[in-house]
């Protein structure tokens, strides 16, 4: 096996040795838990508390405005299921996107089942939302709206600000779920009008198993876990101290090198992705140029397949994704790739790269030499490529 | 996820290809599912299967169950080569992922497409063949 290259940092980042280093003394010599009367479980409650004001400052919230949880999925169904429950009197209406993540997705389809009314907003050709047809969605018993701040497939970034300013002037709450763009963009939950926000530790070099909720003060906060007054009696369990303190260094040190990091990272995105238009014919960019996260890059390649396509780059030691339907055990291609309007025979073909900044442009040329070689193996294996040059030839004729 | 006889099915696939002028070709599957088998044979006049060639768009195992499949029925009498299911594919590869038992039986209706094609165009009777679906949902 040749050297990794790993390229799957939507899935999950590397925790840093610098921010493991942070967490170490938490696991074993600070184990306290945070909620003892005596002194020992003091450092474990301040540097719950100073990881907290680290949080809140990264998003220019207030630190009683976030409370931690188990992870972005947690965070997300929280928030859509305390709104529901919270302010069930008003209405029973929520709008939210097709290309939400199923965490998401998945909540409002129960809150669907328990008869609360869901609109799904349609997306351009680049995965933005319209934001006519947002203001036009949006009704008297619409009790919020759920918009990604940026998409976990292809990348896009979505007018944050611009629904935040619709729903504050409506009256309607905004919750947005940040997990792909928390470190990754700047967010600002004043600037930007979000009344809640998810995240998670893992997508910025944190730990696994830790996220948090943004709830802005004032909103009705119900309980999501029961049995114990931490996070101010709304989200019971132990606090995982070592997690918390990786979030937030991670954080720290994902906002102070967020404009180095991005320059690089766009750059050596644009790089590849200007390599694959170039050179891979049959490349069908996906998301939008402008609006897109620095370390992302999405294609379909007709007339080939996902899975084979990541089984043959794995062989080469190469770890990327694809969302195709032959990974996920359903014959359906991604929700995100149908909402954007990809034919389901050009979505199967889909390949994700996201990069990190320690990616370097020689592993992104190895990626894209490998890359020519398999697709174009894979497409002489292909009845769709075969019929496609039987009838070139014929037009030619 | 894949055994090591997919995986070596899948990354040396054998008889890929296509036939020039072949006794019999059939296409199933569809690109909305996202797989698609085409098989080619060459039956010579005493009803054996002496070349078989397949393309497939498709995951992996698509690709693994097309090589095997071709691999059983070359040699084989027409009769016999009917006798080749989807579960014979399966066990020649040792077993395939819960989710990917679609595929074996996508290779099954290749055979049968292109024998079917075979039988259609030389005007003879294959005992047992019936007219294959395109569409594999159909068998499931």
């Amino acid at each position: 096996m040749k050297q990794r290259i790993y390229l799957d940092n939507a899935a999950t980042t590397q925790l840093y040795p610098e921010v493991f280093k942070e967490m170490e003394p938490y696991f074993t010599e600070y184990f306290a838990n945070p909620s003892g009367i005596y002194q020992f479980a003091r450092e474990s409650w301040n540097v719950v508390d100073k990881a907290r004001e680290e949080i809140a400052s990264v998003i220019g919230a207030k630190p009683e405005e976030i409370y931690f949880t188990g992870g972005g999925s947690e965070s997300d169904n929280w928030a859509l299921k305390m709104i529901a429950e919270a302010y069930a009197h008003k209405g029973k209406h929520i709008i939210t996107s097709k290309i939400e993540h199923h965490a998401v997705l998945h909540t409002c389809a129960y809150l669907e089942k328990q008869g609360y009314e869901i609109t799904y907003l349609p997306v351009n050709e680049e995965g933005r939302i319209d934001l006519k047809q947002l203001e036009e969605a949006i009704r008297k018993d619409t009790l919020c709206i759920s918009i990604m701040a940026a998409n976990n497939e292809i990348g896009t970034i979505m007018p944050i600000a611009e629904i935040g300013e619709i729903a504050r002037r409506k009256g309607v709450l905004f919750h947005t779920d940040a997990v792909q763009a928390f470190g990754h963009i700047p967010l600002s939950v004043e600037d930007m009008q979000i009344d809640m926000l998810s995240a998670s530790g893992h997508k910025i070099n944190g730990p696994k198993g830790i996220g948090f909720l943004y709830i802005k003060k004032g909103i009705k906060v119900q309980s999501f876990l029961h049995g114990g007054a931490q996070e101010r009696g709304k989200r019971a369990g132990t606090h995982n101290v070592p997690g918390i303190v990786g979030m937030a260094a991670a954080a720290r040190l994902a906002q102070k090198e967020m404009e180095k990091r991005s320059a690089y990272e766009s750059q050596l995105r644009d790089y590849a992705i200007g390599r694959i238009e170039k050179e891979i014919p049959f490349a069908v960019f996906s998301g939008s140029r402008e609006n897109r996260l620095p370390n992302n890059i999405h294609f379909c390649f007709r007339f080939i397949e996902g899975e084979s396509l990541l089984i043959m780059l794995d062989a080469k030691g190469i770890c990327a994704s694809s969302g195709s339907a032959c990974t996920s055990g359903s014959l359906d291609p991604s929700h995100v790739l149908l909402a954007i309007g990809r034919p389901h025979e050009i979505a199967h073909g889909s390949l994700r790269l996201t990069l990190s900044e320690k990616t370097t442009k020689e592993e992104m040329d190895r990626v894209i030499d490998e890359l020519k070689k398999i697709i174009e193996r894979l497409r002489s294996m292909s009845p769709l490529y075969e019929d496609y040059k039987k009838e070139q030839e014929k037009s030619n004729v | 996820m894949y055994s090591e006889k997919v995986m070596d099915h899948f990354e040396n696939p054998r008889n890929v290809g296509e036939i020039a002028d072949p006794s019999g070709v059939g296409t199933v599957g569809n690109a909305k599912c996202g797989d698609i088998m085409r098989m080619y044979f060459h039956i010579d006049e005493n009803r054996i299967i002496q070349d078989a060639k397949f393309k497939t768009f498709g995951c992996g195992a698509a690709i693994a169950t097309s090589s095997m499949a071709t691999e059983l029925v070359k040699g084989k009498s027409v009769e016999d080569a009917l006798k080749v299911t989807n579960r014979a594919v399966m066990e020649a590869l040792d077993g395939l992922p819960p989710v990917k038992v679609h595929c074996s039986l996508l290779a099954e209706e290749a055979i049968h497409a292109a024998l079917w094609d075979y039988a259609q165009k030389e005007n003879v009777h294959i005992e047992g063949l019936k007219e294959p679906v395109e569409d594999i949902e159909e068998l499931q």
